[in-house]
């Protein structure tokens, strides 16, 4: 079932691969993602929101050919949401056609269909151990109870998942796992002890030029600069939520929509909501004029 | 960089990334060499990811990490600008599991508190800056009693229930065990979970009094449950001192909180302090829907303004926001210090938290709603 995870020649190999995909990683998260598939290791990725965290685990699926298996945590995520449930209603189903059937059918075996692998629901993690290759991508580990970090914990460590009706379910080839943390809490250190730490920065302005151009062909090249500059400064502005890459992209999305080649105050003013989603910041960016197309470095 | 030499010039720096601060411990070590390993032959740049990807856990342990990297390796090979990070090392470098005097000490303090239980009832009332040593040692006994927690709220989960709702999935379960007969209907509640608790300390000079019996109080609080209570104490920096306080003895809690603060006695900066905790700690979601105490005499150095913007954010995600204001135990006392004027229309609530009494009403606003 399933064949081994491809693996790329170098870091700088699987960058290229992943900016072939329009997902353009520095060297950090270039070499996180090589070491993740060499040594099996989960890579827990650390962040601003709208750094690219979750687009990594995306883009590294689509770069590797990989089948991409997403598990988003929220609080009371439990193990039938997240690994398997059976299929009660379907065991149901085949306990009543079995008894139209009128078949004599012996009880021990009977039993035994009713707990048959075709009644199992995988849920993602059980998915993410059937399926290579896959990439499984933990998102927001973060908002999940700590009861489940320590389910999650035994799953990742084995690769394994124990289904006391059919036995013990191994993966043949482990996924690689990426995990993302919003730090809303501390998780727990055994669960990053396993893991490879990466906090991703936001980029510098080059790169998301570079990524505002990857991902929006159709953006002119004016545009794309200017609107990666005025995020730049916006972020040195101590704003609530300063932007992200997602919220440039967005913003350059916005303005091209509007027909804009070149970012004017006017044209800036009005898609200012693409990028900034608090009315403080919004009032701190217009009093500090970084939108006055002038003031370009 | 897989021959001996190799492995000992690694496990060398893994040592010192460890002096440093860096939680690089055995299996994470290993994972470096691993890691070493797997990408090939000695590069700076490669070596530099190697460790940093394995030997870190937290966003802080990077400056820590770079620096303990120059230093090793010599300047030139780190690939990488450091990190402008202002912030104090938030963890103390030393282990916390400490916990000697934890198993006697209890049965003691129980004792104690039952022979002196009229002393105790004088003493509930007096100002904690104004207690000799033996009536100090006796308030701290009977603050490590107290038990503050937030009132449980129904959580996501449910439990099988003997009444309640219906439980589709629990109900199919059971007549798959009947044959297929619905013969008893499952049925299940939520289960219940309590709020996280956040506490933020003022430990600046004016407050340095009632710091102690605060932290104190603190570490009760910590210590009744470990997984949803935050403590951070705020002066001119803001410092998390959780994982200190999670040692089971008071005293040596204490202690490890006492070295990871860096500005003990100092200056209050509020407003930045709290701006700090805000977009580092709050907006993420530690002070979303909980209960945030706020213990400070309000004597902000910086701008009120500040600070009252700032609580303006922290009373928008937070269920409720308390402010524990040792002075206004005083006879006569008025909020009028700048800070204080500013905090006050953000507040839900405003205690005293001069004596034993007053703490122990502070337990009861905690469990509030």
């Amino acid at each position: 079932m399933g064949s081994a995870f491809p693996v790329p020649e170098s870091p700088a190999a699987l960058a290229a691969a992943l900016a072939r995909t329009g997902y353009l990683a520095d060297d950090g998260l270039a070499t996180a993602g090589y070491l993740a598939i060499r040594l099996g290791r989960p890579v827990f990725l650390e962040g601003d929101a709208g750094v690219g965290k979750t687009s990594f685990a995306t883009a590294l699926a689509e770069a590797t050919g990989a089948t991409p298996i997403r598990l988003q945590c929220y609080e009371g995520l439990s193990a039938a949401q997240a690994l398997y449930d059976w299929d009660f209603p379907r065991q149901l189903l085949h306990l009543q056609a079995v008894r139209a059937a009128g078949q004599d059918a012996d009880p021990t075996a009977l039993e035994a269909e009713l707990y048959d692998r075709r009644f199992l629901l995988a849920r993602p993690l059980l998915a993410a151990l059937t399926t290579s290759p896959c990439v499984l991508l933990v998102d927001e580990i973060d908002r999940a109870d700590d009861e489940f970090e320590a389910y999650l914990l035994e799953v990742l460590a084995d690769a394994a998942v124990t289904v006391p009706e059919l036995g013990r379910i191994v993966a043949e080839h482990p996924p690689v796992t990426v995990l993302t943390s919003n730090r809303t809490r501390e998780v727990h250190d055994a669960l990053k002890r396993r893991c490879l730490y990466h906090w991703l920065d936001h980029p510098d302005l080059d790169r998301e030029i570079a990524i505002v151009r990857s991902r929006l062909p159709e953006v002119s090249a004016r545009l794309a600069e200017q609107v990666a500059a005025a995020t730049a400064r916006m972020r040195t502005l101590e704003l609530l939520k300063p932007p992200g890459v997602a919220e440039a992209i967005d913003w350059a999305a916005a303005l091209d929509t509007l027909g804009a080649t070149e970012l004017t105050a006017e044209l800036a003013s009005a898609t200012l909501g693409a990028v900034l989603k608090y009315r403080e910041d919004t009032e701190r960016v217009r009093a500090a004029a970084i939108l006055d197309p002038g003031t370009d470095p | 960089m897989t021959g001996a030499d190799g492995t000992a010039v690694l496990v060398g720096f893994a040592r010192a990334a460890r002096e440093a601060g860096v939680p690089a411990e055995a299996q994470r070590t290993q994972a470096m060499l691993a890691a070493a390993d797997a990408l090939g032959p000695a590069d700076p740049a490669a070596l530099y990811w190697a460790g940093r990807l394995t030997l870190c856990a937290e966003p802080d342990d990077l400056p820590r990490y770079d620096a303990a990297f120059a230093r090793y390796f010599g300047a030139a090979a780190a690939p990488r600008r450091a990190r402008t990070r202002t912030g104090p090392p938030r963890r103390p470098s030393v282990g916390f599991g400490a916990d000697e005097a934890g198993t006697d000490a209890e049965p003691t303090a129980t004792l104690t508190v039952r022979v002196s239980a009229s002393a105790a009832e004088t003493l509930r009332h007096r100002d904690v800056a104004a207690l000799t040593d033996t009536e100090r040692a006796e308030v701290r006994r009977l603050i490590a009693l107290l038990a503050p927690a937030t009132a449980p709220r129904p959580s996501r989960r449910y439990r099988p229930a003997p009444r309640g709702e219906l439980d589709p999935a629990g109900t199919v379960r059971e007549m798959l065990r009947a044959g297929g007969e619905p013969v008893r209907l499952a049925r299940r509640t939520r289960r219940v979970r309590s709020r996280r608790l956040v506490l933020l300390i003022d430990v600046s000079g004016s407050m340095a009094p009632y710091s102690d019996a605060l932290l104190r109080f603190a570490h009760a609080a910590v210590r009744r449950r470990p997984t949803r209570t935050e403590v951070f104490t705020v002066g001119t920096r803001l410092t998390r001192v959780t994982p200190a306080l999670r040692a089971r003895d008071p005293d040596v809690a204490l202690t490890h909180a006492g070295r990871a603060i860096p500005d003990w006695r100092g200056g209050t900066r509020l407003g930045e302090t709290l701006r700090a905790f805000l977009d580092r700690w709050g907006q993420r979601g530690t002070a979303r829907q909980a209960v945030v105490v706020l213990a400070s005499d309000g004597w902000e150095r910086g701008d009120p303004a500040l600070l009252g913007e700032q609580l303006a954010r922290l009373s928008r995600l937070a269920y409720r926001v308390v402010w524990v204001n040792p002075h206004a135990g005083r006879v006569g006392y008025q909020p009028l210090t700048g800070g204080m004027v500013a905090a006050l229309p953000h507040l839900d609530a405003f205690v005293a938290g001069h004596s034993l009494a007053a703490l122990t009403e502070l337990v009861g606003v905690i469990g509030d709603g």
